[in-house]
C-alpha cells in the first residue's frame, strides 16, 4: 500500500480558480478520532493556485475533490485529469474531501456541489485540466526565471521542471515557493490527448488500499469523544405524525439515555446502538396516520393510468405525427416501472454535535452545499456556523442527494449536548426512502416498408426535478423524466414526445440511479424489439436501418453483434436480447444471453457491452461501473418493487427486497471502445442497459412480450402464450 | 458485567449486556469501525467476522457467545496467510468500488481459501452467496479470489 495515496477531508481552501488569487483559512474542522492521521493542512509555505492544487516545498501534491467518492472512483479520474495537465508525479498525489462551497466547488453544469447524473468527469473536464495546466505553466516560468532561460525551452514530467540544453532540473517541491509568485498565464493551453501519459491508463484508484483493512473512514464510522448513539422509528405511514409516546419502559433500560420525540419520528440515544434499538423496541407509540394511511399501490397503479390518458406538454415534435401514425401498420404498447428503494449497503446516518453557536456534521452526502443549508435551518443558526465533514460513501445512488436525514439529525442532536450518531435500521432505509418513481411510458407507432415511420412517446410520472431543482421544472416538462425519450438514438422522421406529470399519492419520489432514462431506454428499447418482430426483422438489424444517422452507435451495435455471437444457435426456451442508448453522452449496446426453465425462472447466461465514451479517462474504471451497473439494473428488473399498503412501504429488508448476489451473475464482458471525442458519463448507463437487454432476451426465448417490471415469472412457464 | 474477548490476539474487556450482537461491541464499545453494519439479520454479510477461523455474522451473534473463542476482523485479517493473499487479489483486480461490503467480502473470501484452498464456482457461489455488493462487484470478486487461490497476476 502507498503511504500517499489515501483520502482525508482537512483543510480548507478558498480562493478564485479564473484568478489564480488564493485566500486560505481554517475553520476550526474536527476529524472523527479514528480517521488517518495527516499533517495538518495550511496554505502556507505552498504553491496553491487555485482551489484545486497544493504543492508543498516536499512535492506532496495535495488535489481537492469537488465531487464525492462514492465507489464510481471520481476521485481517481478527477485526479488523474488534474495530475495529466499538472504534470504531476502520480506517486505524490492525494486527494482531500472539498468542504461545501457552491462557488468554489459548484459542478459547472449545475451550479452546485452536487455529485450526480454521471456529470462529474463531463463537467470539469476542461475546467480542471485548465487549472493543472495553468499550475504547470506558473511552475515552468518559476523554473525558467531561476536559471535566466526562456520558459518556452523547459518542459515538465513527472512533478520535475528541466531545462533540456544545460541538463538541469528543479521538482515541483523546489519550486513551490516560486512558482507562488508567478502571475497566472491567462489562458493557457491544454495538452493535445495524444501526450496524455495518464488519462486513458487503467491507474490504480487511490481509495481503495484502504478499503481492504478496514481503514476507509465512512460517514457511519466517524467517531468522536463523548459521542452517544441513535437510532429513529418514523411514522410508518408517509406524512403521519407522532402521536403519544409512553417511553416509561424504554428509558429504565440499561444504557438507554433519552427519548427524542420529533413531528414525525422517535429516537432513542443510548451508549451504543444495541441500546438505542432496544430502547426503541421498548417504546410503545402511538402514530396519528393522518390521510395517507389507506392508500395501497393499487390506488397510486389507477390514478397514474388514469393521468396517463390526458394530453401531456410537448417535450419535441418533428414532422407531422398524426399524418405518419394514420398511415402503415400500427404498434401501441404501455410499459410500467414500479417504486424502488436505493438500499445504498452503508444505512443512511449523519453524526452530529450541536452547540449554542455551532453545528458541526460528519456523513457521506452528494450534496454538500444543500446538506449544510438545511441543517442550518433546522439548527437555527447562520449558514457560516454549520461545518460539514464529508466522507466515503458507501453508495449514493441517488439517496445521498436528499438532506433529510442531516436534517433530522440535526434536531435529533439539538436536545442534547454531546455528539450523536444516528444511524436507521436497513428497515426505516428501505421504508423511509425516496422512491424512484412509478411510471407509465406510452408508445405509439406505424411501420411502412419495414422502419418506423412515425413514433409517438407519452410518459406519465413524477417530476422529481420539479420539488429538487424547480427552475430546472419549465413549460410542464421534466427534463430528466423525458430525457432520453427525446434523445432517441433513431432517425424517426415524425417524432413526438409528451410528458405528463403524475404525483403518486403520498410516496416521496428522488433520483434513482440510472434517472430519468430508467424509464426511457426501456420502454423504447421494448418497444423496438416489438416493432422489430412485427416487421419480421432481426432485432440487430432492425435498429441498424434506423441508425444511419449515428454512426457511434451504430459501430457499438456493430461490435457487440459480433462479440456476443449474435445469431449463433441456442437452445430452446434460450434468447439474447439487445439494448442501445445514447444517454449521457455515452454510446452503449449490451446483449444479455438467458434461459427461461419451465416454471418461469431466469437464469443470466452471458452478458456482452460495448461502450463508446469517449475518451476513457480510466478504462478500467469505466468497465468497473458498467460491470456493476448491469447488476444493479438487472437486480430491479429480477425484484425490484416497493409497494404500499395502509399506507406503509410492505418490504423492509433484504429478504423480502431481494438483491442480485453473486451465484447469479453471469460471466459479463465489457469492451471499452477507444475514442478521442470528449469523456461522456458512465456511472448511471449500465443500469439502465439490463432491464430491456434481458427482457428482449427473455422475449427471443418465450415469446412473451413482458411490459412490466419486475419480470412476473408466472407468465413465463412453459406453455404459456405470448 | 464486565465481558472478556479475544480479538485479533489481544484480550479485551468492556462492559456489555450479554445478548449484545458482536457487531455492536466491535464498532461502538472499542471504536472497531472496519466491520460494518447493513441490515441486522445476517441477510447481507457485511459485518462477516472469523470466530475460530469460520466466517460468522456478527450482527446477530450475541457477544456471550464468542467468549473463550478467537475473533478476527478486517483489521488484522491481513496477518492470516489467506486474508493477505485476499487482499492482494482484491487491489491487484480492482475489485472494490463504494468498498462498504468489502470488508465482508474479503472475510468470507479468506475464510473459504482458508477451508478450500482450490474454490471452483460452486465453492465460490456457495461461500459468497451470503455477501451483497450493492455495487455489484461480483465478476471481480469471483476472479479475485481465483488469483488469490493461484497465486497468480493479474
Amino acid at each position: 500500500m502507498n503511504a500517499h495515496h489515501s483520502v482525508s477531508r482537512r483543510a480548507l481552501l478558498t480562493g478564485g480558480l479564473a484568478t489564480g488569487f488564493v485566500l486560505a483559512f481554517h475553520l476550526p474542522l474536527r476529524a472523527a478520532v479514528n480517521e488517518p492521521v495527516q499533517p495538518r493542512d495550511t496554505t502556507e509555505g505552498k504553491f496553491a493556485p487555485n482551489t484545486f492544487i497544493r504543492i508543498d516545498e516536499t512535492g506532496r501534491t495535495v488535489l481537492m475533490m469537488p465531487q464525492v467518492e462514492m465507489g464510481q472512483g471520481t476521485y481517481t479520474s478527477i485526479s488523474a485529469v488534474l495530475a495529466e495537465e499538472l504534470d504531476a508525479d502520480w506517486s505524490k498525489v492525494e486527494v482531500q474531501h472539498a468542504p461545501p462551497n457552491d462557488k468554489l466547488y459548484g459542478n459547472p453544469t449545475f451550479g452546485l456541489q452536487v455529485t450526480g447524473n454521471s456529470n462529474s468527469i463531463r463537467a470539469w473536464w476542461l475546467p480542471l485540466r485548465k487549472a493543472g495546466a495553468t499550475a504547470r505553466a506558473m511552475l515552468v516560468q518559476a523554473a525558467a526565471s531561476q536559471w535566466g532561460v526562456d520558459a518556452a525551452s523547459c518542459t515538465a514530467s513527472k512533478g520535475e521542471v528541466a531545462h533540456a540544453a544545460s541538463g538541469r532540473k528543479l521538482g515541483y517541491g523546489e519550486l513551490a515557493l516560486a512558482a507562488q509568485g508567478q502571475m497566472p498565464p491567462k489562458d493557457v493551453a491544454v495538452k493535445d490527448p495524444k501526450d496524455f501519459v495518464l488519462i486513458g491508463q487503467p491507474l490504480k484508484r487511490l481509495d481503495t488500499p484502504d478499503k481492504v483493512n478496514g481503514k476507509a473512514v465512512y460517514g457511519i464510522d466517524a467517531i468522536l469523544p463523548g459521542m452517544k448513539f441513535a437510532t429513529i422509528a418514523a411514522c410508518p405511514v408517509f406524512g403521519g405524525k407522532v402521536g403519544k409516546v409512553d417511553d416509561s419502559a424504554a428509558i429504565k433500560l440499561a444504557g438507554v439515555r433519552k427519548v427524542v420525540v420529533l413531528d414525525d419520528m422517535v429516537a432513542v440515544i443510548g451508549d451504543h446502538m444495541w441500546a438505542a434499538k432496544k430502547g426503541l423496541e421498548a417504546l410503545k407509540i402511538e402514530w396519528n396516520e393522518g390521510a395517507n394511511a389507506g392508500i395501497t399501490t393499487k390506488d397510486i397503479w389507477e390514478d397514474l393510468r388514469k393521468a396517463s390518458q390526458k394530453d401531456g406538454a410537448v417535450a419535441k415534435s418533428d414532422g407531422d405525427i398524426a399524418k405518419a401514425l394514420a398511415s402503415g401498420d400500427r404498434f401501441e404498447a404501455a410499459y410500467e416501472l414500479p417504486f424502488l428503494a436505493h438500499a445504498s449497503m452503508e444505512p443512511i446516518n449523519a453524526t452530529v454535535h450541536v452547540k449554542p453557536d455551532s453545528c458541526e456534521i460528519w456523513t457521506g452526502t452528494q450534496i454538500m452545499t444543500r446538506v449544510q443549508s438545511e441543517a442550518a435551518k433546522a439548527a437555527g443558526l447562520p449558514i457560516d456556523k454549520v461545518i460539514v465533514n464529508n466522507h466515503l460513501l458507501g453508495g449514493g445512488f441517488g439517496r445521498k442527494l436528499e438532506p433529510d436525514m442531516v436534517v433530522a439529525a440535526v434536531k435529533i442532536a439539538k436536545q442534547v449536548d454531546y455528539p450523536v450518531k444516528v444511524v436507521w435500521t436497513r428497515e426505516e432505509d428501505i421504508q423511509h426512502d425516496v422512491y424512484r418513481p412509478v411510471y407509465r411510458d406510452q408508445i405509439t407507432a406505424s411501420l411502412v416498408d419495414g422502419k418506423v415511420a412515425g413514433w409517438k412517446y407519452k410518459v406519465a410520472g413524477s417530476a422529481v426535478l420539479a420539488r429538487w431543482l424547480p427552475p430546472a421544472f419549465q413549460k410542464g416538462i421534466d427534463i430528466d423524466a423525458v430525457d432520453a425519450a427525446v434523445d432517441a438514438p433513431y432517425d424517426f422522421a415524425n417524432f413526438h414526445v409528451e410528458y405528463v406529470r403524475a404525483e403518486p399519492l403520498s410516496v416521496p419520489t428522488g433520483f434513482w440511479r440510472g434517472v430519468g432514462p430508467n424509464n426511457n431506454v426501456f420502454a423504447v428499447e421494448c418497444a423496438m424489439d416489438e416493432l422489430a418482430r412485427k416487421a419480421g426483422k432481426d432485432p440487430i438489424e432492425f435498429r441498424k436501418s434506423m441508425l444511419t444517422k449515428n454512426p457511434r452507435m451504430l459501430a457499438v451495435l456493430n461490435q457487440v453483434a459480433e462479440k456476443s455471437g449474435w445469431g449463433e444457435p441456442l437452445p430452446p426456451r434460450v434468447g439474447r436480447g439487445v439494448c442501445v442508448q445514447p444517454s449521457f453522452a455515452s454510446f452503449i449496446a449490451t446483449v444479455v444471453e438467458a434461459e427461461i426453465d419451465d416454471v418461469g425462472e431466469i437464469a443470466l447466461r452471458r452478458i456482452t457491452s460495448v461502450v463508446d465514451t469517449g475518451i476513457a479517462v480510466n478504462p478500467d474504471t469505466v468497465k468497473a461501473q458498467i460491470e456493476g451497473g448491469l447488476i444493479f439494473g438487472l437486480t430491479a428488473a429480477l425484484y425490484g418493487e416497493i409497494t404500499i399498503d395502509k399506507g406503509r412501504v410492505q418490504q423492509s429488508n433484504f429478504h423480502d427486497y431481494r438483491m442480485m448476489r453473486i451465484n447469479e451473475t453471469p460471466k459479463i464482458e465489457v469492451i471499452v471502445v477507444k475514442s478521442g471525442e470528449a469523456p461522456g458519463g458512465i456511472g448511471e448507463a449500465g443500469v439502465n442497459a439490463g432491464p430491456p437487454a434481458l427482457r428482449n432476451a427473455i422475449y427471443a426465448a418465450t415469446g412473451v412480450a413482458l411490459r412490466r417490471l419486475p419480470i412476473d415469472r408466472k407468465l413465463l412457464a412453459a406453455g404459456k402464450k405470448a | 458485567m464486565a465481558t472478556t474477548l479475544t480479538i485479533n490476539g489481544q484480550t479485551k474487556s468492556f462492559d456489555a449486556p450479554p445478548d449484545m450482537p458482536l457487531l455492536w461491541v466491535l464498532r461502538d464499545i472499542l471504536g472497531m469501525t472496519g466491520t460494518k453494519f447493513g441490515c441486522g439479520i445476517a441477510q447481507c454479510g457485511a459485518c462477516t467476522v472469523h470466530v475460530d477461523g469460520k466466517a460468522v455474522r456478527s450482527c446477530v451473534l450475541p457477544v456471550s457467545a464468542v467468549e473463550n473463542r478467537t475473533v478476527t476482523t478486517i483489521e488484522h485479517v491481513g496477518s492470516t496467510p489467506a486474508g493477505a493473499k485476499v487482499q492482494k487479489a482484491w487491489l491487484e483486480a480492482e475489485v472494490i468500488q463504494c468498498g462498504y461490503c468489502q470488508s465482508g467480502q474479503i472475510m468470507a473470501a479468506a475464510a473459504l481459501l482458508a477451508a478450500t484452498p482450490n474454490p471452483d464456482d460452486s465453492d465460490i457461489d456457495a461461500a459468497m452467496a451470503g455477501n451483497i455488493c450493492r455495487c455489484g462487484t461480483y465478476v471481480r470478486i469471483r476472479e479475485a479470489i481465483k488469483q488469490a487461490a493461484n497465486g497468480r497476476q493479474s
